[in-house]
């Protein structure tokens, strides 16, 4: 009871050093369990992109590289898909549909997808959800496009709003489809996925734009109007990529083995679910090198807590004693400098939870819209509560040395008081 | 008459390869007894009151205090003697700085029981014997009590160390050159003081300095050079 009273008049009397190490420990802490946090949420999103998708049909080339393009629409194909190959997937018997994706032109830096109404209904992400529409409708007509929601919100574009296509992917693109431009007719809820940042469009609208072109250029002096290439048959004639339903699961390593030996066509079939979790594999480096920056920067904050306890402990070594030769034990001593550290780190503990949930409530639109994740806010996680107790532990820990030495110089010092 | 203080053949060093820095064949203090020692600089009276306080142990012989023997208290029991027996008045910076004056007076109270009760039996609460101390100490104004003790002058710092030690009736005081930071009036009028209260309280004291003019007003005085052996 004493020596509660006594270290918190002492904590008081040292309260902006206090204050600075409490503020060094919260800001790591919020540090590091945002890192954690941030680092969870990203690999659950990231394999929560697509599911629901047996397979994935593209040119041969590496499976990542398949599906950086088809599903992040990273990168570029290095070859396409023959429509005959497309029919010839939509009649395999084990195939229950299947959704062709045409990919490699832009608007305004968001990619376009070309794609069949089916996409709608048989994308899914996170635990099996479906694509929802936040207004409108899906597109129905040649010049329609569907939204996702990022792009609407970052454009400012609602329905009814006309945009025109570029060639190409780059975020500067020279040549516009500017002779066929299309109309939003719905915007897509929120997902979290690239879906949000994509604009997608019919293949026939897909086939439209490009049916005046030859091998990626117009063709000089010929024009085709909007008008006239509504009457032409829009059948493309290969597709980027193909997502492939099947009628069973227990068929898919037949179906891929299948599709990678067939003859006609060098394809390639992945299985997205296994893909997904290769690609953060790779990643995992980076992610494990994000988390020991941030467990070193907790190591640095609770560097500051030993030097100020250390410091201070100079300062106080006339006040211990002075305790001492007024009837303290050694132990009140001990227990007056350790039990300092454990509040400064508690402090420190839930000072930077609460920045963190301060931050992460703040920052929630930006962290969703600039990297499509959704931060959960409450409660801390077991993983964040083991590594909040392990920052504890090392508080105590770090007390324990300047403790340790509090206690040493009280029986040294005996009657001299050094200052 | 019984001792408070008595110490028989003691010798103590500092560590192993130190100079003995105590070595005193008897040294004894009458309960009530108000006795002056004396010595230079450097020649062990921090030292003597550090065996006396039972914060440094003797190597050899009996450090015995209200007739009770250190070297035959462990640790925790050689604490808690100390807290209750023992008053201590350093030579300066004698308070904690974040604790007002009245909680620094009542310090003792809170690390012994027995201090606690003795208070309480004289006078009702160890509040009011605080009180009653820091008053006959002419420190009794509020606004003093309340002040921070920072912002005390040294000379009345030193009268609240006073007040500090002299609570819940311990059977000793010790002070080791109380006075030096205080000019030549203060220090007489404190010496006044203390003497006054020790006498009041029933305490016997110990007090050590290099002023020999203070020496008269004590019971006995004596140089720690005819004691002790060991003094370089
Ligand atoms: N904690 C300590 N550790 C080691 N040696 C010490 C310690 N304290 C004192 N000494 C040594 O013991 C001797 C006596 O010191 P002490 O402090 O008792 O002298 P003093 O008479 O109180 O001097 P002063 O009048 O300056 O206070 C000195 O030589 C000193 O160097
Ligand atoms: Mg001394």
């Amino acid at each position: 009871m004493t020596v509660l009273k006594l270290a918190r008049a002492s904590l008081w009397n040292r309260r902006s050093t206090a204050a600075l190490v409490i503020c060094s420990v919260a800001l790591s802490v919020a540090l590091l369990l945002g890192v954690e946090r941030l680092r969870v949420e990203a690999r659950h999103s990231f394999a929560n992109t697509l599911s629901g998708v047996d397979l994935i049909v593209g040119a041969r080339s590496g499976p990542i590289n398949l599906l950086l393009y088809s599903v992040f629409r990273m990168g570029d194909p290095t070859s396409n898909v023959s429509w005959a190959s497309v029919e010839k997937l939509r009649t395999h018997p084990q195939v229950d549909w299947i959704v062709p994706l045409s990919l490699g032109d832009s608007h305004k830096g968001f990619p376009v997808l070309g794609t069949s109404a089916a996409y709608f209904e048989h994308y899914r992400y996170r635990q099996g959800e479906p694509l929802q529409l936040a207004s409108g409708r899906i597109f129905d007509d040649v010049f329609d496009a569907v939204l996702g929601a990022e792009v609407a919100r970052k454009l400012g574009y609602q329905e009814g709003a006309r945009l025109v296509l570029a060639h190409g992917t780059g975020a500067v693109s020279l040549t516009q489809h500017a002779d066929k431009p299309f109309r939003v007719v719905g915007i897509l809820e929120r997902t979290g996925t690239p879906v949000d940042n994509t604009v997608h469009i019919s293949l026939a609208g897909m086939e439209a734009i490009h049916a005046d072109w030859r091998g990626g250029a117009p063709l000089p002096g010929y024009r085709l109007s909007a008008e006239r290439v509504r009457e032409m048959d829009l059948t493309p004639s290969s597709v980027t990529a193909v997502m492939v339903g099947l009628t069973s699961r227990r068929a898919v390593f037949q179906v891929q083995r299948q599709i990678n030996t067939d003859r006609d066509e060098a394809l390639m079939a992945i299985l997205p679910g296994l893909t997904l979790q290769q690609l953060w594999d790779m990643m995992r480096v980076g992610e494990q090198a994000l988390l020991a920056v941030s467990a070193l920067v907790a190591v640095v904050a609770l560097t500051v807590m030993l030097t100020a306890l250390l410091t201070g402990l100079n300062e106080r070594r006339r006040e211990m004693a002075l305790l001492r030769a007024l009837g303290a034990r050694p132990w009140q001593i001990f227990a007056l400098v350790i039990g300092e550290s454990l509040v400064l780190s508690l402090a420190g503990a839930v000072l930077g939870v609460l920045l963190l949930q301060g931050m992460a409530w703040a920052a929630r639109d930006w962290i969703s819209g600039q990297l499509g994740l959704t931060v959960s806010l409450w409660p801390p996680t077991a993983h964040e509560a083991v590594l909040l107790a392990a920052l504890l532990a090392g508080g105590v820990l770090a007390g324990l040395w300047p403790a340790w030495r509090a206690y040493r110089n009280a029986l040294v010092d005996g009657m001299t008081i050094r200052m | 008459m019984s001792m408070a203080l008595q110490l028989d053949d003691v010798r103590f060093r500092w560590h192993r390869r130190a100079p003995c820095v105590i070595d005193v064949q008897h040294f004894a203090v009458a309960e009530g007894e108000q006795l002056f020692l004396a010595g230079p600089s450097g020649s062990g009276k921090s030292t003597l009151l550090a065996l006396i306080a039972g914060i440094a142990t003797p190597e050899q012989g009996q450090v015995r205090v209200l007739g009770e023997s250190f070297a035959q208290l462990r640790g925790a029991r050689r604490d808690r003697f100390r807290a209750e027996h023992l008053g201590i008045i350093f030579q300066q910076f004698n308070l904690l700085p974040y604790l007002s004056v009245l909680d620094n007076v009542l310090l003792p109270c809170r690390f012994s029981e027995r201090r606690r009760a003795e208070a309480c039996a004289r006078d009702g609460s160890p509040e009011a014997q605080a009180r009653r101390l820091l008053e006959r100490l002419g420190l009794a104004a509020d606004d003093v009590l309340r002040r921070p003790v920072t912002a005390l002058s040294v000379g009345q710092q030193q009268r609240v160390a006073a007040a500090r030690a002299l609570m819940g009736a311990p059977g000793l005081v010790i002070a080791d050159e109380p006075t030096s930071a205080l000019d030549t009036d203060r220090r007489s009028e404190f010496v006044a003081l203390l003497i006054q209260e020790c006498t009041a309280a029933g305490a016997a004291l110990l007090f050590v300095s290099h002023d020999l003019s203070l020496a008269p007003r004590f019971h006995r005085s004596l140089s720690l050079r005819d004691i002790n052996g060991g003094a370089s």
